[in-house]
C-alpha cells in the first residue's frame, strides 16, 4: 500500500490520476473501519485532510459552495442558518468525535443509502462538483447515486464540493434510530419548501437501494398548495393533505428487511416523518410571514 | 514510512509505520502510549479518543499517515508527570472508574467539554459523552464526576 499526501487540490487530482485505484480518505470514519477490519486493502490511500480547497465554503450567486472536506461539526457551527436541513442532519451524525472528522464529501463518496447528508441534499436540490485531470463537472445529487454504496464517480475523480441553494424557505429533517447518538438511521426523511418558486423538495434515506426523492409527493404537495392559494395566504395546512403527502412519500420508498428494521416499519416511519416534517415546516413558514 | 507528530508536546518520530495502520496503533505500539484503548476499531466506543489538532477524535479512525505533522494530546498528556488533571481527580473521587477500560476516552471527552463549556448542564454532558461507551458503571458516576470536575474549573472557582 502507498500513502499519498496531498497539500493542494492540484496535488490530489494529479495523485489520483497517477494512482487510479487510490482511495481518498478525509475523516476516515468509513474508510478506516473497512481498513481496520481488513474488508478493504486499497493499493493506495490519498489523504485529503491537508487540501485547503476542500475545507473552505463560500457563497456565490446565492448558492453555498461547501468544500467536500468540511466536517459535520463545522457544518453545524458555521452553516446552521444557510443550510438548515443539512445542519439538522449533521447534528444526528455519530458522536462529537465522529462529527469532528466525518465530512459531507465522505458521505457522498461512501454513498450508503443510510448516509445522513443525502436526504437534505436531495431536498435542497444540491449539485455535486467533481474534479479530475480531465476537468470539472457538476452532477445533480439526485443523479449522483447509482446503487447501494455506488455513485457516478470515475476512478480518477474526486468530490470537490457540494453546491446548495442558500436557504429561501423552511427545511426539516427527521431520522429514526434506536438511540439519540451513534445511530445508523433505520429511515430518514428531509423536506425543503421553496416558496420563491412554489416547489417542494424531498429526500428519503435508508428506505431504498439509494437515497432518493419522492417526486410524486413533491408534485402533489406543491400543486395542492398552489391550487388552494396557500403559498400566498400561508393558511393552515389541511390535515388530509399532510396525510396524502405521507402516503406518496411511502409509495416512493422501496425498503428491505434488515438488522436495523423491517421494510414495513420503514414505510410506516416514513409516513409519520413525512407528515411531521411537513407540519413543522409549514408552521415555520406561517410564522415567518 | 516515517511519521512525525507532536505528541503531548514532544516531537516524536516513528519508523516502519504501515500505510494501513491507525493513529491508535502508532500511539500504543510504536510510541509507548497505551493510555488510549483499542476496543471496537470502528468509532463506536470512544475508548481511543485523543485530541487531534485540538479536537477530540477516535484515533482508531485516523490513518497514522494522516497524523503526519499533527498535534496529538492523549490521556497521558493532560497533566504533567504524576499529577492528575481535575477531570482525572474527579473520576477517581466519584468512583467513575470500574474496569477502567473506557476511562481514558471519557476523560478526554469530558476534558474537551469543560474546556469549551466550563459549566455544562446535564444535557450538554450527555451529548458530549454520547460517543463513549461504558459497560460497567451505568454512567451515573461518570456524570457525577463531570459535574464535580466542572465545579472545580478555574472559571467556576473565581465566581464562587
Amino acid at each position: 500500500m502507498v500513502f499519498l499526501h496531498a497539500t493542494s487540490l492540484a496535488d490530489a487530482v494529479a495523485a489520483l490520476s497517477a494512482h487510479p485505484g487510490a482511495v481518498p480518505i478525509a475523516g476516515g470514519t468509513d474508510v478506516m473501519v473497512e481498513v481496520n477490519f481488513d474488508r478493504r486493502r486499497p493499493a493506495a490511500l490519498l489523504d485529503l485532510t491537508r487540501v485547503p480547497e476542500l475545507s473552505r465554503w463560500w457563497v456565490e450567486d446565492g448558492r453555498v459552495r461547501l468544500g467536500a472536506g468540511i466536517p459535520y461539526a463545522r457544518v453545524i457551527a458555521e452553516l446552521g442558518d444557510r443550510l438548515p436541513g443539512l445542519a439538522m442532519a449533521a447534528r444526528t451524525v455519530g458522536s462529537p468525535q465522529i462529527r469532528n472528522r466525518g465530512t459531507v464529501g465522505g458521505n457522498l463518496g461512501a454513498a450508503s443509502p443510510a448516509g445522513d447528508s443525502h436526504p437534505p441534499l436531495l431536498a435542497a436540490g444540491a449539485e455535486v462538483e467533481l474534479v479530475s485531470n480531465r476537468g470539472r463537472r457538476r452532477v445533480p445529487v439526485c443523479e449522483f447515486y447509482t446503487g447501494v454504496k455506488r455513485n457516478v464517480l470515475a476512478p480518477d475523480e474526486l468530490i470537490e464540493a457540494v453546491w446548495v441553494d442558500s436557504v429561501a424557505g423552511p427545511q426539516q429533517f427527521s431520522k429514526i434510530g434506536t438511540r439519540n447518538a451513534m445511530v445508523i438511521s433505520v429511515a430518514a426523511f428531509a423536506l425543503a419548501l421553496h416558496p420563491e418558486r412554489q416547489q417542494v423538495g424531498t429526500g428519503i434515506g435508508s428506505a431504498a437501494p439509494t437515497p432518493r426523492r419522492a417526486r410524486e409527493a413533491e408534485e402533489l404537495l406543491a400543486g395542492e398548495l398552489d391550487a388552494a392559494g396557500l403559498w400566498e395566504s400561508r393558511g393552515p395546512l389541511p390535515a388530509t393533505l399532510a396525510e396524502e403527502f405521507g402516503s406518496r412519500v411511502c409509495a416512493a420508498a422501496a425498503p428491505i428487511d434488515d438488522v436495523r428494521g423491517s421494510a414495513a416499519y420503514r414505510v410506516h416511519s416514513l409516513r409519520v416523518m413525512a407528515r411531521r416534517t411537513l407540519t413543522w415546516a409549514w408552521n415555520d413558514y406561517r410564522k415567518a410571514a | 514510512m516515517r511519521v512525525t507528530t507532536t505528541v503531548n508536546g514532544e516531537t516524536r518520530h516513528a519508523d516502519d509505520v504501515s500505510e494501513s495502520e491507525s493513529l491508535l496503533y502508532l500511539l500504543r505500539e510504536r510510541l509507548g502510549l497505551p493510555g488510549s484503548k483499542n476496543a471496537c476499531e470502528q468509532g463506536e466506543c470512544g475508548s481511543c479518543t485523543v485530541y487531534l489538532d485540538g479536537v477530540p477524535a477516535c484515533s482508531c479512525l485516523v490513518a497514522a499517515g494522516q497524523a503526519e505533522g499533527s498535534d496529538v494530546v492523549t490521556v497521558e498528556g493532560l497533566a504533567p508527570g504524576r499529577d492528575l488533571d481535575p477531570v482525572q481527580e474527579a473520576f477517581v473521587e466519584c468512583g467513575a472508574v470500574q474496569c477502567g477500560f473506557c476511562t481514558p476516552g471519557f476523560v478526554v471527552s469530558a476534558h474537551d467539554l469543560l474546556a469549551r463549556c466550563p459549566n455544562p448542564g446535564d444535557d450538554e454532558i450527555r451529548e458530549a459523552l454520547a460517543g463513549n461507551l461504558c459497560r460497567c458503571t451505568g454512567y451515573e458516576k461518570i456524570l457525577d464526576a463531570v459535574r464535580c470536575a466542572a465545579s472545580r474549573m478555574p472559571s467556576q472557582r473565581s465566581t464562587v
